[in-house]
């Protein structure tokens, strides 16, 4: 049997159950939804962007969802205490994927903003969540595989880039998402203290988790959102997780995504942006410590002159695997876009990355670059990367590099020669590669904690943060 | 400034408007055999080929192996569908009339003239020994003789499956097996002739040799298979060329070549691809299906492919290496330009397993008018190949707002101590160099030139003289002037 079939039962069989715990804006599309999932399926390696992470396979186990919404009893508080120090925050928890409305933050959000359950926010504010819900996911064009699409008009190849070809994991968050998160921005909100939402995985049996996010930037809205996965039971989790950012004209958002969960954690996020005018965006993803990890992002960039910044850090070893894979589509003319990625792999570690930069024909004046840099440190680690380029004009600056490689020897002979270890020549040299990533993390305590944890991560550590329940 | 624009926008035109210069047809009496392709079509090609029986086995296999296969959809390219019934998989230009004279049909001799490429010995350029092929037969191979002093073997294929049986037997196949992929699947079951050379342990081969492939008749395809010998210690330098006439159907070419180089060999396969590319509104033109592979098997041995690539409507084509043997080095230089219609996915694959292996890849692709341009490229390292290195560099140069320039790199590596750079960039010509140029009295035309002539120069300073002469002056066809 294809692992798509228990998802395509579950669903006709909980219909009504999903529906009565959820709301009619996350409703109206599920079943459409579920018609684009029963014609996808679950990809598998053949399907050229998921070549690396097969789908098939991680969903073929059973595991439980929590449809009828049982309140599971937790005091985040309790668990969780690696708050970043030095950086007060508006702290959120969202327990498997049900926002936790118990425990809100002491201080206030700037006036107008709303950070609260998706669900609820739907209920409240149907008009204003049905604009944008599903809205990015469904439109968001993922060209992604590699044969132009297209039709001869006189003579002429007007090439259309796949439109309408969504993802078979978006498709399965839509149809199956209860709740999650919605946060908004009105118009000129300036909100100065980060957003900080910790998704804390538990349960006492294999759970599957669906979540939600929502992001709406109004024009010169700011604002900086951080989320950190963890997990604090030992049974295996399969989350799939769907974020839709829109940011309007002139609006600024950082979004920093830390993933501390472990190794029976299977985790497929998918995200999408969409940019308007003069918008500047900066996703920063480090995967600490993981399971099975598959990172898919979009970024359309609809509006002249917006930018946004794509960086990544990953740490693995054990069997962990770490597949990022990113669109950034170019629409309109004069827009930016960077990306850096940088790999360390150990033991029997395997990443991938295949970072697409799809510049049509009207983005002239396009500037992008694409970095993606690797560590194997062993020979059972394996890195596979396809940094592609696709150009439709002519008056771009666009390049691309990637690198596989070991640690430089002259620096670690250097080093050697000056009384350091080999074992901790090698930690700073690697501690140093990453670092890269990290610097450009805007907010300071969030980077100091950063290099403090990717430190004791490389030391073996894991993600053992002091005083957490959830690590040990 | 306007003016400039002017002059640029003449140019086009100009380009647009020049014609093919090796597009005219011979006219000879060609013998074709019926359009179809079924196991009778691959019995008769074996039978007219006079083929021991188990080249018509190999034949056949290959033949129900594609048979189960789908065309590949992976390739950026738009290929219309094929009809594989359509098209004669047989023509013979060099068959007797009945009565007829014995010698070599004069107008044959006129077409590779008309060419460059004399039949005749002593016009020959010094130096160049070569097969020339129309359609599926092989027309004359030069210097056989002189070559076979040496110990060299350089002929047809089908003279080498009579004359040399057991050396094709051991390598046909070996490096592309016929279940390598569709177009090698179908060239298995229907290929015609191509070049055989072997060279034996320690011998350098004195002369550059070459094949020159033309097709000819209307509605055949044309699938050539070549296999080239290295054994320990020998070198050769190998060249190929390629022309069709202006037709307005579409023809195809699936051809494969495979190369074997054992311990401490050298080869160099350099090609300048001229076929048919179509007219500017993208009518006809050579449908190019290649699977290129070498096979480094022994200890320090080396392979190098260059290839200009400037014509036909598609073209689909990986020159690859295999790196088998310990410290064996492989090399890829390509300079892909494409303008109308054109569509041209092409690139390589370097796959290290020997210890020590060094690959490199310089690709240079450029693009004008409203043709699609795409490097795919896989560099594997496996587990096996400690100290394993590459470097690759692919720039795209485009010329037009309506072309589009891709790079797909593939990199896979399994082994710690591999080191593999990847780096591509993507963009028009500069206006500082434009600018730069005009300011000192060298006109856009001339500069455009220079500036395209000077960034394909890694690749180029890669080719054989006569093939340099030679690629430089389709480069400057191809595109000066084609800016806008």
């Amino acid at each position: 049997m294809k692992s798509e079939q228990q998802y395509i039962e579950l669903f006709e069989q909980c219909r009504q159950m999903l529906s009565s715990h959820s709301c009619e804006v996350m409703d109206s599309l599920r079943d459409e939804a579920f018609t684009t999932f029963q014609r996808l399926g679950l990809p598998n390696r053949k399907v050229e962007r998921y070549k690396y992470t097969d789908a098939q396979e991680a969903f073929a186990p059973n595991y439980g969802l929590n449809l009828n919404r049982l309140d599971i009893p937790v005091n985040p508080y309790d668990v969780f205490k690696c708050d970043v120090p030095n950086m007060s925050t508006l702290l959120y928890f969202i327990v498997n994927d049900a926002f936790h409305s118990k425990e809100l933050p002491k201080y206030q959000p700037e006036e107008g903003v709303i950070i609260t359950s998706l669900k609820d926010a739907a209920t409240r504010y149907p008009e204003l969540v049905m604009k944008y819900y599903g809205q990015i996911a469904k439109k968001a064009e993922t060209p992604l595989s590699t044969t132009p699409e297209g039709q001869y008009v006189d003579g002429e190849f007007i090439p259309m880039h796949k439109n309408n070809e969504p993802d078979a994991i978006t498709a399965l968050n839509t149809m199956l998402t209860q709740d999650g998160l919605f946060i908004y921005l009105p118009k000129n909100t300036v909100q100065d203290k980060t957003i900080q939402v910790i998704n804390i995985l538990t349960s006492k049996v294999d759970l599957m988790v669906n979540r939600r996010v929502l992001m709406v930037l109004e024009e010169g809205a700011q604002a900086k959102v951080l989320f950190c996965d963890h997990a604090m039971d030992d049974v295996n989790f399969l989350t799939t997780q769907v974020v839709e950012v829109f940011a309007a004209k002139g609006s600024s958002l950082e979004l920093y995504e830390l993933e501390e969960t472990h190794v029976k954690n299977k985790r497929f996020s998918n995200l999408y942006v969409q940019q308007h005018e003069e918008s500047k965006v900066t996703l920063n993803s480090l995967t600490l410590h993981n399971g099975y990890t598959r990172n898919m992002t979009y970024v359309g960039l609809v509006g002249e002159q917006a930018e946004v910044n794509l960086y990544g850090g990953v740490i693995a070893d054990k069997k962990q695997h770490v597949d990022n894979h990113t669109l950034v589509d170019h629409q309109v003319p004069k827009c930016i876009s960077n990306e850096l990625y940088k790999y360390v792999l150990d033991e029997e570690a395997v990443g991938a990355f295949a970072g697409r930069i799809l510049v049509r024909q009207e983005a002239q004046q396009t500037e992008s670059q694409e970095t993606n840099a690797n560590l194997c440190a062993t020979k059972t680690a394996h890195m596979y990367t396809q940094p592609m380029l696709e150009i439709y004009a002519d008056d771009v600056k666009c390049n691309h590099g990637a690198t596989v490689g070991q640690l430089n020897e002259a620096a670690l002979f250097y080093m050697r020669q000056r009384g350091i270890s080999l074992e901790e020549a090698k930690l700073l040299l690697k501690f140093a590669f990453v670092g890269e990533v990290i610097d450009k993390v805007d907010l300071e305590p969030l980077r100091d904690r950063l290099h403090y944890l990717v430190e004791k991560r490389f030391r073996g550590e894991l993600n053992k943060c002091t005083g957490c329940k959830l690590c040990k | 400034m306007e003016k400039t624009d002017q002059e640029k926008n003449k140019l086009v035109r100009e380009v647009a408007d020049r014609k093919y210069e090796y597009g005219f047809t011979t006219d000879v009496h060609t013998d074709i055999i019926d359009k179809g392709l079924n196991e009778e079509v691959i019995r008769l090609i074996s039978a007219r080929k006079e083929e021991p029986e188990w080249l018509l086995e190999f034949r056949l296999k290959a033949y129900r192996y594609w048979l189960t296969l789908d065309m590949p959809t992976w390739p950026h390219l738009q290929i219309p569908e094929i009809d594989y019934q359509a098209i004669s998989y047989y023509a013979d230009p060099t068959a007797k009339k009945k009565d007829g004279p014995k010698e070599i049909d004069p107008e044959l001799m006129k077409t590779f003239d008309k060419l460059g490429i004399p039949l005749e010995e002593r016009l020959a350029l010094s130096g160049t020994a070569v097969d020339a092929v129309m359609d599926s037969v092989s027309v004359k191979t030069t210097f056989k003789e002189t070559l076979r002093e040496k110990g060299i073997i350089f002929c047809s294929i089908s003279e080498a499956v009579k004359e040399h049986p057991d050396l094709v037997k051991q390598y046909l196949g070996s490096v592309v097996p016929y279940r390598d992929n569709y177009f090698a699947a179908l060239n298995s079951a229907v290929f015609s002739d191509g070049s055989f050379v072997y060279i034996p342990k320690g011998v350098r081969c004195p002369m550059e040799l070459s094949t020159y492939f033309r097709i000819n008749a209307a509605n055949t395809g044309q699938f050539e298979r070549t296999l080239i010998v290295a054994d320990d210690g020998a070198y050769v330098s190998y060249l190929e060329g390629c022309t069709a006439p202006m037709r307005d159907e579409n023809q195809l070419h699936a051809a494969i070549v495979e190369i074997v180089v054992n311990e401490q060999a050298e080869v160099k396969y350099s090609t300048v691809q001229n076929w048919y590319p179509g007219d500017s509104e993208g009518k006809g033109g050579v449908y190019n299906f290649v699977t290129k592979r070498g096979h480094l098997r022994g200890a320090d041995s080396k392979l190098s492919w260059t290839q200009v690539e400037t014509g036909s409507a598609i073209t689909w084509k990986y020159p690859s290496c295999v790196l088998s043997g310990d410290n064996s080095q492989a090399e890829f230089y390509s300079v892909a330009v494409t303008n109308n219609y054109q569509q041209a996915d092409t690139g390589t694959k370097m796959i290290h397993i020997g210890k020590n292996t060094k690959s490199t890849i310089i690709s240079k692709g450029i693009s004008a008018g409203k043709s699609q341009n795409s490097y795919r490229g896989l560099v594997k390292v496996d587990a096996r190949a400690d100290g394993a290195r590459n470097y690759s560099s692919c720039d795209s140069l485009l010329l037009s707002s309506t072309c589009g320039a891709h790079t797909f790199p593939y990199i896979d590596v399994k082994n710690d101590t591999a080191i593999v750079e990847h780096e591509a960039t993507t963009s028009k010509i500069s206006e500082e160099q434009l600018f730069y140029c005009n300011q000192r009295g060298i006109p856009a035309e001339e500069a455009v030139g220079l500036i395209v002539n000077g960034y394909a120069k890694d690749v180029l300073n890669k080719l054989p003289m006569e093939f340099a002469v030679e690629a430089q002056k389709l480069l400057s066809v191809s595109l000066e002037g084609s800016v806008g």
